[in-house]
């Protein structure tokens, strides 16, 4: 039993559910109880799609158990067979139903409906929904490619066609990154064979082993199937995932070398704007800034080494729930001489960025609440997320576009270089308040939570010392003189400092803290 | 519709006799655990843990919307592997979730354990949990049970389920000491507003559910139990075994029903109809007021109620009596004869449905054609996408609406829909 206040990931049902609403003419028989089909809204609302999910619920109830939940199951199925005319049929349970062991699988399996139909076994108390997903996808796969491995043609002098796996229905910025791929793609002369699950059709999936090989967008649902495309069907599959400037170069490598193309040309791209945003003078403030990651992994992997390649921040931490995929995360940890935080406790990633103190979240919308209760900028790179992060203007992750997105989604929560100097200047200006900046007026129109979070410094005390007051009973004091200088420097970078200056008189024993102290941690910290 | 009169309703007819159509199928609505995310607001000394699966969590982050709180005062014990396959036992394994929860939470002073579909299935029993833990918390958590599984409650039963856990730890109150106890939450300015007509009228009230989990109401044979939520059948049956007597009036929604309703109370204490009046006279003037700024909006449209909240009914009263609406279907998830019976005979004959096969209620909707459905979240984007103006039906359960100085933003509620796809020129 774990005691939990908000989940990252749905249960595994969901994830099946995120398949099914991805494709079209398949749909999904779902024995579950009522109240099960609050995840249609997910897709109506957070996505704003225009569609019910294709799902059919059994919606029984305590009067049915011990009855004929059985026979639910039945009726179920062949009503939605009758009225959605599905290509393909996904049959399962939710939590409540695996309990109760119908077999709704095997149940539908007996009806000899003549479509293919996929019996799913997803075991909701130990598994997650993007683990249900990645099993969803690939038992369909499985089901509509078949074992038989054929010879594989020649390519001939065919264009090289590829998949792209993994896309889904409530996936961050699948839509537009599937569009980025494709054009990036283009570039290099490959084709787009199947998109999958995402826009796939039962017809469609079954001619994946057409292609040449498979592209792994998202592995945490698209990597068990293609590693059984490669294993069974022999199709090579390419892994890394081009989201910023660096992966997308090794990602066209990648294709390069498995399709046996040159794409040396393309690697460098006019399109590509963050090198020259990022090195442009302006950017010169983003330097050092320690960015906290947290999120899927796929996401947070590609997050931190944006961060620290291509922004020059310092990753301070870096993490995932996606326990599927810890070991690539420990890995890429490892580079940033970080320990990954693979978790999926809301509280517990709450008290590690609050020990990291970092000046941006780069996270989930999980990590924009914290960030906006410890009042600090944040920037969504991974679901789950909100409505608000479901944009209508085109904004992948992915891609040349995807890097330029990502510079101005990251950087926007962030005070803006001149303006830093500006502020600086006119700081001791009787006249230039506090409030001055874009970012300044509390409660002004920008609604990023970073509005709060730059203002409210001022008044609230740094999360660090709040956390020191916490485990300490030694709070730190401040001669009124210490205060009153501290107050001198910009309010933006005032919080690191009394951070700074307080950590420095603990590990020395100074108290109170004084203008000099100030001072000595200023030239201890070299800032 | 300033000072004019309602139109008179032969309490024979209405909805009375009205045929019902009784389905059986996918029903497109959310369980009882929803009630914790307005719950949870009202009683800020309350904890709710359900005792459940992933999906309890992920449905009650959901429902809530938007995640509004770094720590609210809701969580879930999920069940694991480990639980049910009898590696862990369970009641020791509450007993410290339940430990854990309250040494992180020392301002909670009462704790609902929250039953769900797993939970039920697997027969965790949770009423004996709570004898336990609160023996060991005696003096300090008071440790309360409920069940809001779907497989028992559906989306407001919730509330239902939660009151009436409440009423046994009720302070029993003297059978002379007579008061109005108002029941179903309300938002706090609604209460407010009830309070201060009550005070008006001189009749003493109290609330339930309270603001404070430890300021509980008092019952006893003198209570008069006015209900502000159509939705509390066995809340209310447990209410009259404990003595209180239960007022017949309909729901505070709109003028008229707000009226009733109060007027219900003052007749039971015996307030002369002229202090009545004179005390109702300004907010309900206002009402009519607010009320009548929509009315060339929704006058002569023609509504569709998928079933939801048990709301359905009385809103459909308001509708159709004070802004002229035409009912095309009225779903409810349950017809509870007794909670509407001041209701029903002033809804205009229609036709009303009670449970729901989704699919086949879809059906009929798309064939009529409303001008204003009235749905749940799962459904309000696709009928859009068909043409169709909606409402979403949660934020009527979210949103104060009870009352005289409400009643203009309930039609608003209603006319918005209509009044922005004016507006739009895309």
């Amino acid at each position: 039993m774990q005691l939990t206040l908000w989940t990252y990931e749905g249960p595994p049902h969901v994830g099946a559910m995120r398949v099914a609403t991805s494709m079209e003419g398949v749909h999904y028989v779902l024995h579950a109880p009522q109240g099960d089909t609050y995840a249609d809204l997910l897709f109506t609302m957070i996505e704003r799609r225009s569609a019910r999910p294709p799902v059919t619920y059994t919606t029984f109830q305590a009067r049915d158990l011990g009855g004929d939940t059985a026979n639910l199951v039945v009726t179920a199925v062949r009503d939605a067979y009758e009225r959605f005319k599905p290509r393909a049929l996904l049959v399962g349970e939710s939590c409540t139903a695996e309990l109760i062991q119908d077999q709704a699988g095997a149940l539908a399996m007996g009806m000899q409906l003549p479509i293919p139909v996929v019996p799913l076994e997803l075991p909701s108390y130990s598994k997650k929904e993007n683990w249900g997903a990645s099993e969803t996808f690939y038992h369909l796969v499985r089901t509509l490619v078949g074992s038989t491995a054929r010879p594989r043609p020649d390519r001939g002098d065919r264009r090289p066609r590829v998949n792209l796996l993994g896309a889904t229905a409530l996936g961050f910025r699948c839509r537009d990154d599937v569009r980025e791929v494709r054009e990036l793609l283009r570039t290099i002369g490959v084709d787009v064979h199947v998109v999958a699950p995402l826009d796939a059709t039962p017809e469609t999936l079954a001619t994946l082993t057409d292609a040449d090989a498979n592209v792994v967008l998202y592995g945490e649902i698209g990597y068990t199937t293609a590693a059984w495309l490669q294993r069974v069907h022999q199709m090579p599959m390419v892994r890394t995932v081009p989201i910023g400037v660096g992966a997308t170069r090794d990602f066209l490598t990648e294709v390069g070398t498995v399709l046996g193309i040159d794409v040396r040309a393309a690697l460098e791209s006019p399109a590509a704007r963050l090198p020259w945003y990022s090195r442009s003078v302006d950017s010169t403030y983003l330097t050092g800034k320690r960015v906290f990651v947290f999120g899927d992994a796929t996401h947070a992997i590609a997050a931190a080494r944006i961060a620290r390649d291509e922004l020059g921040f310092e990753v301070v931490g870096l993490g995932t729930y996606s326990r599927e995929m810890a070991r690539e995360v420990r890995e890429a940890a490892q580079q940033y001489g970080l320990e990954a935080l693979i978790c999926d406790d809301y509280l517990a990633v709450e008290e590690a960025i609050t020990a990291a103190a970092p000046e941006l979240v780069l996270g989930t919308q999980m990590e924009r609440h914290i960030a906006k209760r410890l009042h600090i900028p944040c920037a969504v790179i991974s679901g789950p997320f909100h409505v608000q992060d479901v944009p209508a203007r085109y904004s992948p992750q992915m891609g040349w576009e995807g890097a330029n997105v990502i510079f101005d989604a990251w950087v926007h929560p962030l005070m803006m270089g001149l303006e830093e100097h500006l502020i600086t200047m006119f700081s001791e200006d009787f006249e230039f308040g506090e409030a001055g900046s874009h970012l300044g007026a509390r409660g002004g129109h920008v609604s990023s939570s970073s509005v709060e979070g730059a203002t409210a410094v001022l008044d609230a005390p740094a999360p660090i010392a709040t956390v020191t007051v916490a485990a300490d009973p030694s709070v730190p004091v401040w001669t009124a003189e210490g205060e009153k200088e501290l107050k001198k420097i910009p309010f933006f970078v005032r919080k690191k400092a009394r951070a700074n200056t307080e950590r420095f008189a603990a590990e020395r024993g100074i108290t109170p803290i004084d203008v000099t102290t100030l001072y000595e941690a200023k030239a201890h910290y070299g800032k | 519709m300033t000072g004019t009169a309602l139109p008179t309703i032969n309490p024979a007819t209405g909805c009375v006799d009205a045929p019902v159509l009784r389905e059986r199928g996918q029903r497109e609505v959310f369980c009882g655990l929803t009630g914790i995310v307005w719950l949870h607001r009202k009683m800020q000394d309350a904890f709710f843990l359900v005792v459940g699966s992933r999906t309890c969590a992920h449905l009650i982050q959901s429902a809530a919307g938007v995640m509004i709180f770094a720590e609210p005062r809701f969580a879930t014990a999920i069940l694991g592997d480990r639980d049910l396959a009898g590696m862990a036992d369970c009641n020791e394994e509450l007993d410290r979730v339940v430990r854990e929860l309250l040494a992180r939470r020392p301002d909670i002073s009462t704790l609902f354990l929250v039953g769900s579909c797993p939970s039920e299935v697997i027969k965790l029993d949770l009423g004996r949990a709570a004898e336990r833990l609160g023996g060991e918390y005696a003096g300090r958590v008071r440790i309360l049970n409920y069940s809001g599984s779907g497989i028992e409650t559906t989306f407001t039963q919730g509330e239902d389920a939660c009151l009436k856990a409440l009423v046994p730890v009720l302070p029993e109150a003297p059978a002379t000491q007579e008061s109005v106890l108002v029941c179903g939450t309300l938002a706090d300015v609604v209460e407010d507003q009830f309070g201060r007509l009550f005070a008006e009228l001189g009749i003493p009230v109290q609330f339930f559910p309270p603001r404070r989990a430890t300021q509980l109401p008092s019952i006893g044979s003198g209570t008069k139990l006015l209900l502000a939520q159509p939705f509390l059948n066995e809340t209310t049956r447990a209410l009259q075994s404990c003595g209180a007597t239960l007022l017949a009036a309909p729901y505070p929604l709109g003028v008229e029903g707000t009226t009733a309703w109060l007027r219900a109370a003052a007749e039971a204490f015996g307030i002369a109809p002229e202090r009545f009046a004179s005390a109702i006279a300004a907010p309900a003037q206002r009402a009519r007021t607010a009320v009548a700024r929509y009315r060339s909006t929704l006058e002569g449209k023609r509504l569709f109620f998928f079933p939801d909240s048990q709301l359905e009914i009385p809103l459909a009263r308001f509708l159709a009596r004070e802004l002229g609406v035409e009912l095309l279907e009225v779903g409810t998830p349950y017809l509870d004869r007794a909670l509407v019976a001041a209701e029903l005979p002033l809804v205009p004959a229609t036709q009303l449905a009670e449970g729901q096969d989704v699919e086949k209620q879809l059906d009929r909707c798309l064939a009529a054609r409303p001008d204003l459905t009235i749905c749940g979240l799962g459904l309000a984007n696709p009928l859009e996408a068909e043409g169709l103006r909606t409402k979403w039906s949660i934020e009527l359960v979210f949103s104060p609406i009870q009352g005289f100085d409400q009643a203009g933003d309930l039609a608003e509620l209603f006319a918005r829909p209509l009044q922005r796809i004016a507006r739009l020129k895309v």
